[in-house]
């Protein structure tokens, strides 16, 4: 009884889900295997695989992981030490790692474009202070330096949730058994906080990948990412056809970068 | 017997002026088996994390050998701990979890292997070595436990209640088992426990603890048989302890009648405490006893029955006898010399039955 009513109560979601995801991701298919005609054609895919195409993806990529990367070294020392503080002083700091989400994405984007603009914040400090003037603006690393702002609390949180959950007996078995505080860490507590680290990745990873928006207002004009391709398709240039075609491999990108890192975190804890 | 282990004075406080160790002295000799046995609170769980080194005690000292240890972290003690919930690593499997001491050694993987794998054969669990943690049950885990830290071949294993997760019956066994491996190896065993039969079975030294302290310290014969004061009687084996009065040497005097006994040294005209061990106790027709009440209640036990016996002064005396009188019935106690223990007078009120667990 009580499990037919918890059912039932999943129908919302489940209708949602029906229109807002598993349509979508049909009309989306349907688009990227049809011609202008409507007739099948494997043509779109084709084209996404011309070398100016694939360059972009690459460029993609890339920068998601290097996105991913940076804001794993910064993260995990972050959680790790936000972990073993005391409680109050824990909520606090968690406080301010969310804080900024608070704010709507597309600002704080805007913020850094006043931060690192030819006459922003920086630039006049160094003008200020004699210095030359940097150009900032409108290159990869600006691009991945708006990823990281955005995306750390990503990270950060689902490994502070594991890393908190460690558990204290498990590191004194280490210690009593010879293990240094460096040896505590690398044998015990990193081998168990790969899931949060597992999950840190993905969630930093995905919306990396498909940004279009750090790269359009900090990257400038001229820097494509594949998330900007499918955003001129469907907006500026109207070929939905080819745009699905690109989204459809945006998508299998994700899903084989996922599986590799399962995989990867699997065998670290079959060994 | 060498003096091995020494606890100098050991107190420890935690914030807010709780008072866990309370100037403890305790010296543990090379290849002893000595247990620390007391209710939960009593500070052995905190003396053994002094010893091991996840506590630093407020004041006093620890020394191995004569030489303090103080100032020693935890890894670098030659003692290696098993621990309450056995602490195993969940993300390695049965042989890393017992290799996990000898790579921080860096020792050649080659010996690592025999090792290990020794190891394991020792405790039963040869074959596992591949298993992972989850998939094996309380006892074995207990078994990888033991075997993780033995396998450091350390001079001092500490135990934290250690079988306390197991069934009754894995539990016996363990007993046996880590009896027979302490001896075998000739390890210095420091044992936590609050199961005072656990205690009795295994050690050659129980220290009983209470409020911090040290209550007695000795041959599990001599615990049992002389407790020291009546906390130790009540919590070892189970005891009825009523008050008493001592007019003179070798006699004394409760529930209004006159015993002779076998203590002395309290003093003339001294108020006591008297401790008498329920299977001590024998029952008797009603008129040969000075002692005598009515069956209050029979309980089968296995091996004996236990009944509660009323007097008329109001004393609940608990009597464990082969054979029952049924409920109801006048009987008569009867308790020999040996059979009286005299204690100081301490807390326990007049006529009060208690029994340990």
């Amino acid at each position: 009884m009580r499990g037919r009513n918890i059912k039932k109560a999943a129908y919302p979601y489940i209708l949602w889900t029906a229109l807002f995801v598993i349509a979508p991701m049909f009309l989306v298919m349907a688009n990227a295997f049809s011609a202008a005609d409507g007739s099948f054609t494997t043509a779109n895919f084709a084209r996404a695989f011309e070398p100016i195409y694939l360059a972009v993806m690459w460029r993609s990529v890339e920068l998601a992981a290097v996105c991913t990367a940076i804001c794993l070294l910064l993260g995990y020392p972050a959680a790790y030490f936000i972990a073993r503080l005391r409680l109050k002083s824990r909520g606090a700091l968690l406080f301010l790692v969310i804080v900024p989400m608070w704010m709507n994405f597309l600002l704080r984007t805007y913020a850094w474009l006043t931060i690192l603009e030819k006459n922003g914040v920086i630039n006049s400090a160094l003008e200020f202070l004699g210095l030359p003037k940097l150009n900032l603006l409108y290159n990869s690393g600006a691009v991945v330096l708006g990823m990281v702002y955005n995306f750390l609390p990503f990270m950060i949180l689902p490994l502070y949730t594991v890393l908190e959950k460690t558990d204290g007996t498990l590191v004194e078995a280490a210690q009593d058994l010879g293990a240094s505080r460096a040896g505590v860490f690398f044998r015990v507590t990193l081998p168990l906080s790969l899931p949060g680290v597992l999950s840190g990745v993905t969630m930093v990873f995905m919306p990396a990948v498909t940004t279009f928006v750090e790269s359009n207002l900090l990257g400038g004009n001229h820097f494509i990412l594949i998330g900007n391709l499918i955003e001129q398709q469907f907006l500026t240039v109207y070929d939905w056809r080819f745009g699905s075609a690109l989204s459809v491999i945006l998508m299998l990108i994700i899903l084989i970068s996922m599986g590799a890192a399962e995989l990867a975190g699997g065998a670290g804890e079959e060994t | 017997m060498e003096r091995f282990i020494d606890l100098i004075k050991v107190s420890k406080v935690f914030s807010e002026n709780t008072v866990v160790l309370d100037k403890v002295d305790l010296y543990i000799n090379k290849n002893e088996f000595l247990t620390l046995l007391g209710p939960s609170g009593c500070g052995k769980t905190t003396t053994l994390r002094i010893i091991a080194g996840f506590e630093r005690p407020t004041s006093g000292d620890l020394q191995f050998e004569g030489r303090s240890i103080l100032n020693l972290p935890p890894y670098k003690r030659p003692v290696n701990t098993i621990f309450q919930k056995y602490a195993l690593f969940p993300h390695l499997n049965v042989r890393d979890n017992v290799a996990f001491g000898l790579r921080i050694q860096k020792m050649d993987e080659k010996l690592i292997k025999t090792k290990v794998e020794y190891m394991l054969s020792l405790v039963n669990l040869a074959g596992y070595g591949r298993r992972r943690i989850t998939a094996l049950s309380g006892g074995q885990q207990q078994r990888v436990a033991i075997a993780r830290a033995l396998v450091n071949e350390p001079e001092v294993l500490l135990l934290d209640e250690p079988l306390g997760a197991l069934d009754l019956k894995l539990r016996k066994e363990m007993q046996l088992e880590l009896k027979h491996m302490q001896q075998e190896l000739g390890i210095t065993f420091v044992y936590v426990t609050h199961d005072q039969e656990e205690a009795l079975t295994m050690s050659d030294t129980i220290a009983v603890m209470n409020d911090g302290r040290i209550q007695q310290i000795g041959r599990p014969e001599d615990i049992y048989n002389e407790p020291k004061n009546a906390f130790v009687a009540d919590f070892i084996g189970e005891s009825n302890i009523i008050s008493g009065f001592m007019p003179r040497a070798f006699v004394v005097e409760f529930s209004g009648a006159s015993f002779d006994c076998v203590d002395k040294g309290f003093g003339e005209n001294s108020p006591v405490d008297v401790v008498i061990r329920p299977e001590d106790i024998k029952l008797r027709p009603a008129e040969d006893c000075r002692l005598k009440g009515i069956v209050d209640s029979v309980t089968f036990k296995g091996v004996h029955y236990e009944m509660i016996v009323s007097a008329p002064d109001g004393a609940k005396w608990k009597v464990h006898s082969t054979k029952q009188a049924p409920a109801g019935s006048a009987v008569g106690l009867r308790v020999g010399p040996d059979d009286i223990h005299i204690m100081k007078s301490g807390k326990l009120g007049f006529g009060e039955t208690t029994g340990g667990g």
